[in-house]
C-alpha cells in the first residue's frame, strides 16, 4: 500500500530539453512552463533570447520570435490553423479513446489531466483538409499531450489516417512532436504501434502516394523511429530537438559531455537525415510547392 | 548445474545443491555407499528448484533473461541449425559484431539467420558493444534480409538487446532512420520471417528486426517498450524502482500473448534458459533427424529460382504467409496483420459515443 501512495504523489513527467543548441546567452528550459509554451498572459517570454514578447504580437508571428526567430512549440489545433486553408480541416477518427491495459499506476488520471488541459483526446489530431487549395490527409501531433507520446490510440489514428489516404489517393502530411517517443503507460502495446504505423507506411509508398513528414519540436524515440522519419521529404523546424536516443540517457550512458548542437535539426541535415529545414512562416508554401511538384492539385 | 553464478533468488537451491556435489564426492573418495542420505537430499533440491521457478517474480525473470550464461545467438544457432555461414557488413560504413547474420540450413533448405550477440566474457562483450547494435547493425540485417528475400529464403531473426546503442556517433549514423526503415521494410518483404525473442526484447533496438509472420518468445524472455530501469527512472525518477516497474510494464512472454503480441512461448527447462541450452534449443533426437533430412534433400533450394518478387509469390506454401494484397503481417499489423492490428488495437482502444 505505501508503494501505491508512492506512485500517486509523483509529480510531473520529465521535461526534455532542446539541445545545448540554444543561442548563447539564451539559457531557458528550466522555467520554462511545463504544459504549454503558448501562455495565456498579455507577455510572453521567449525560450531562445529572453526577451519578452507582447502574446498577440507573437500569435501573429505564428508564435515565432520575432527577435531571435525562436519556434515556440504549438498545440496541434494552432498547427491545423496555420497551415490549412480556413474551415477546410474536417477531423478523422476523433472517437478512440485510449484505455489503461496494463492497469498502469496513474495512468488514466494522467490521461484525463492531459485530455482536460489540452483540450484534445489524445496526442494527435488526424484529418483531411486543404493546403492553397490542395485536398490532403493530415495528421499533427500535440507535444503538449503526455509529450506528445504515442500509445495505441496515437498509433491507430495514424494508421488509420495512412490507409485513409491509401483509399482516397490523397497525399499526406504528417507533423510530428514527440518528445516522449513510444508511451510506457501502454507498454509492449505502444512499441507495437512503431511496426504497425511503419508496415502502414510501406503499402502507402508501394502505392506511390507522397508522404511528407514534418519534424518540430521535440520528436524523439518511437516516433522518430517509427512514422516520423520514413516520409519520401522529411522538413524539419528551426531549433528542433530531434533524436532516437534522448540526450540525457545518451549522456549518462556514456559519460561524455553531447557536443553542441546535438541532435538539432541542423545536426540532422547535416546528417543526411532531413531533406530541409524550414522557417514556419514558409512551411505552408513549402508543402504546397512539394505536393504541387507530385502533380497534386493540378500540377505547376 | 553450478553455473558460477547465482541470482539471489536461486541462493538456496545452489547452496543445497553444492552439499549434495560435497557428499558425492565425499562418498566416492571413501568409498561409501550414501545413496540412502543423498536421495532425499536430492528430492528436496527438485521440489526447491521448482517452488522457486514456477513462482518468479517479473523482476526475478528479467534476472534470468539476463543470465550471463543465457545461450547467445551464435549457441543457439549452433544447436538449431547446420553449418552456419556468417555473412559480413552494411555496404555502407561498418560491419557491426553486435549484429550477426548469415545462411545457414534448417529442415533442408537454406534460411536466413540473424540477431544481436552478446559477449560471454568482458573481452568479446567489449568487442561485441555488450550486443548493443549501432545503426549499420540494423543496416546491415537489412541488407541480409532484402538478400533473403531475392532469393526466396525465410528469414529467422532471433532478439536479444537491452535497445539500440545510446551514443553519439548512432544518433550522427541515423539511428532511429535505420529502424524505422527496417520496420517498414520487413513488413514489406515477400519472404516468411519468424522472430523469436531470446532474452532481451528492448524496445525499438529489438521491434527494429522484429516485425515477423511469426513472433515467439523464449519463456522468460521480456519484450517491451522499455527497460524497467528506464521506465522507473523516468517515471519516479528512481531506477532501483526497476521490479516495480518490471511488474507494471507486463512485459512477460504470457502478458504477450495474451496481448496478442506474440504467438507462443518457447519453454525453457526449469530455472532458466542457461541450464541446458541444448534442451532450450529443441530434443537432440529431433536435431539428428534434422541432420539426416539436410543431407538428403539438401540440393531442394536451387530446384526454387528467384522468387523475387512481392508480386510473383512463388510455391503455395509461401504463398499462404504472404498476403494477397502484398501486404506482410508484422508483429502488430499487417494482411492477417488487419487482424491482430484490430486486435492490438481493440484491446487498448475504444470507441466511444
Amino acid at each position: 500500500m505505501p508503494l501505491k501512495e508512492l506512485f500517486k504523489t509523483k509529480p510531473k513527467y520529465v521535461t526534455i530539453k532542446p539541445p545545448s543548441s540554444t543561442p548563447p546567452g539564451g539559457v531557458e528550459t528550466v522555467e520554462r512552463p511545463e504544459r504549454k509554451e503558448i501562455p495565456d498572459g498579455l507577455w510572453t517570454k521567449c525560450g531562445g533570447c529572453g526577451q519578452t514578447i507582447y502574446t498577440k504580437e507573437l500569435a501573429k508571428n505564428l508564435f515565432v520570435c520575432p527577435r531571435c526567430d525562436h519556434h515556440f512549440r504549438i498545440g496541434a489545433r494552432e498547427r491545423i490553423n496555420q497551415l490549412l486553408d480556413e474551415g477546410s480541416f474536417s477531423e478523422l477518427f476523433a472517437d478512440l479513446r485510449s484505455v489503461d491495459p496494463l492497469g498502469f499506476p496513474d495512468y488514466p488520471a494522467k490521461l484525463k489531466r492531459a485530455q482536460q488541459e489540452s483540450g484534445l483526446s489524445e496526442a494527435i489530431l488526424v484529418g483531411t483538409g486543404r493546403l492553397e487549395g490542395i485536398p490532403l490527409g493530415i495528421g499533427v501531433m500535440d507535444a503538449n499531450f503526455m509529450m506528445g507520446s504515442m500509445g495505441s490510440v496515437v498509433g491507430e489514428k495514424v494508421t488509420r489516417l495512412i490507409e485513409y489516404c491509401l483509399e482516397t489517393r490523397l497525399p499526406l502530411v504528417i507533423v510530428a512532436a514527440g518528445g516522449g517517443g513510444a508511451r510506457m503507460q501502454e507498454g509492449i502495446l505502444s512499441l507495437m504501434q512503431m511496426a504497425k504505423t511503419s508496415a502502414a507506411l510501406g503499402r502507402l509508398g508501394l502505392a506511390g502516394i507522397l508522404y511528407i513528414s514534418v519534424l518540430t519540436d521535440p520528436t524523439m524515440g518511437g516516433v522518430f523511429a517509427s512514422f516520423a522519419t520514413l516520409g519520401d521529404i522529411i522538413i524539419c523546424e528551426p531549433g528542433a530537438l530531434l533524436g532516437f536516443t534522448g540526450p540525457r540517457v545518451i549522456q549518462q550512458t556514456i559519460r561524455q559531455t553531447l557536443p553542441p548542437g546535438f541532435q538539432s535539426s541542423q545536426f540532422q541535415l547535416e546528417h543526411g537525415l532531413a531533406d530541409m529545414i524550414v522557417h514556419r512562416r514558409d512551411l505552408r508554401p513549402t508543402l504546397a510547392r512539394l505536393l504541387r511538384f507530385h502533380y497534386y492539385g493540378g500540377g505547376s | 548445474m553450478g553455473n558460477g553464478y547465482t541470482l539471489e533468488f536461486e541462493k538456496k537451491l545452489v547452496e543445497l545443491e553444492k552439499k549434495i556435489e560435497e557428499l558425492k564426492r565425499y562418498a566416492e573418495e571413501k568409498g561409501l555407499d550414501m545413496a540412502e542420505e543423498i536421495a532425499p537430499l536430492e528430492r528436496r533440491a527438485g521440489e526447491l528448484a521448482r517452488e522457486i521457478y514456477t513462482n518468479l517474480e517479473p523482476w526475478q525473470r528479467v534476472l534470468i533473461a539476463r543470465h550471463p550464461k543465457r545461450p547467445t545467438f551464435l549457441e543457439l544457432v549452433s544447436f538449431i541449425f547446420q553449418d552456419f555461414l556468417e555473412l559480413h557488413g552494411d555496404r555502407n560504413f561498418r560491419d557491426d559484431p553486435a549484429m550477426v547474420g548469415g545462411l545457414a540450413w534448417l529442415e533442408g533448405r537454406t534460411v536466413t539467420v540473424i540477431g544481436e550477440q552478446k559477449g560471454r566474457d568482458t573481452k568479446e562483450n567489449i568487442a561485441r558493444n555488450f550486443g548493443l547494435p549501432h545503426p549499420e547493425g540494423y543496416r546491415k540485417a537489412l541488407r541480409l534480409m532484402q538478400q533473403a528475400a531475392k532469393f526466396g529464403r525465410p528469414i529467422i531473426s532471433f532478439i536479444d538487446v537491452v535497445g539500440a546503442y545510446p551514443g553519439i556517433e548512432a544518433e550522427e549514423r541515423g539511428q532511429g532512420e535505420a529502424i524505422a526503415r527496417n520496420l517498414r521494410e520487413m513488413s514489406l518483404l515477400p519472404v516468411p520471417i519468424i522472430a523469436v525473442i531470446t532474452g532481451e526484447g528492448g524496445s525499438g533496438g529489438a521491434l527494429a528486426t522484429g516485425v515477423g509472420d511469426r513472433v515467439y518468445m523464449l519463456e522468460h524472455a521480456y519484450y517491451s517498450v522499455i527497460s524497467p530501469e528506464g521506465c522507473a527512472s523516468i517515471l519516479w525518477k528512481d531506477a532501483t524502482k526497476a521490479p516495480e516497474a518490471a511488474k507494471a510494464l507486463k512485459f512477460n512472454a504470457e502478458d504477450l500473448l495474451a496481448f496478442g503480441v506474440i504467438d507462443g512461448i518457447i519453454p525453457e527447462p526449469l530455472g532458466g534458459a542457461h541450464r541446458d541450452p541444448a534442451q532450450t534449443a529443441g530434443p537432440s533426437a529431433s536435431r539428428k533427424r534434422r541432420q539426416r533430412a539436410a543431407r538428403s534433400v539438401s540440393k531442394a533450394p536451387t530446384t526454387q529460382p528467384r522468387r523475387v518478387s512481392a508480386t510473383s509469390s512463388g510455391s503455395p506454401s509461401r504463398a499462404k504467409m504472404v498476403a494477397p494484397s502484398g501486404s506482410k503481417r508484422s508483429a502488430s499489423a499487417g494482411s492477417t496483420g488487419q487482424r491482430r492490428r484490430r486486435k492490438g488495437s481493440s484491446s487498448s482502444a475504444t470507441t466511444k459515443r
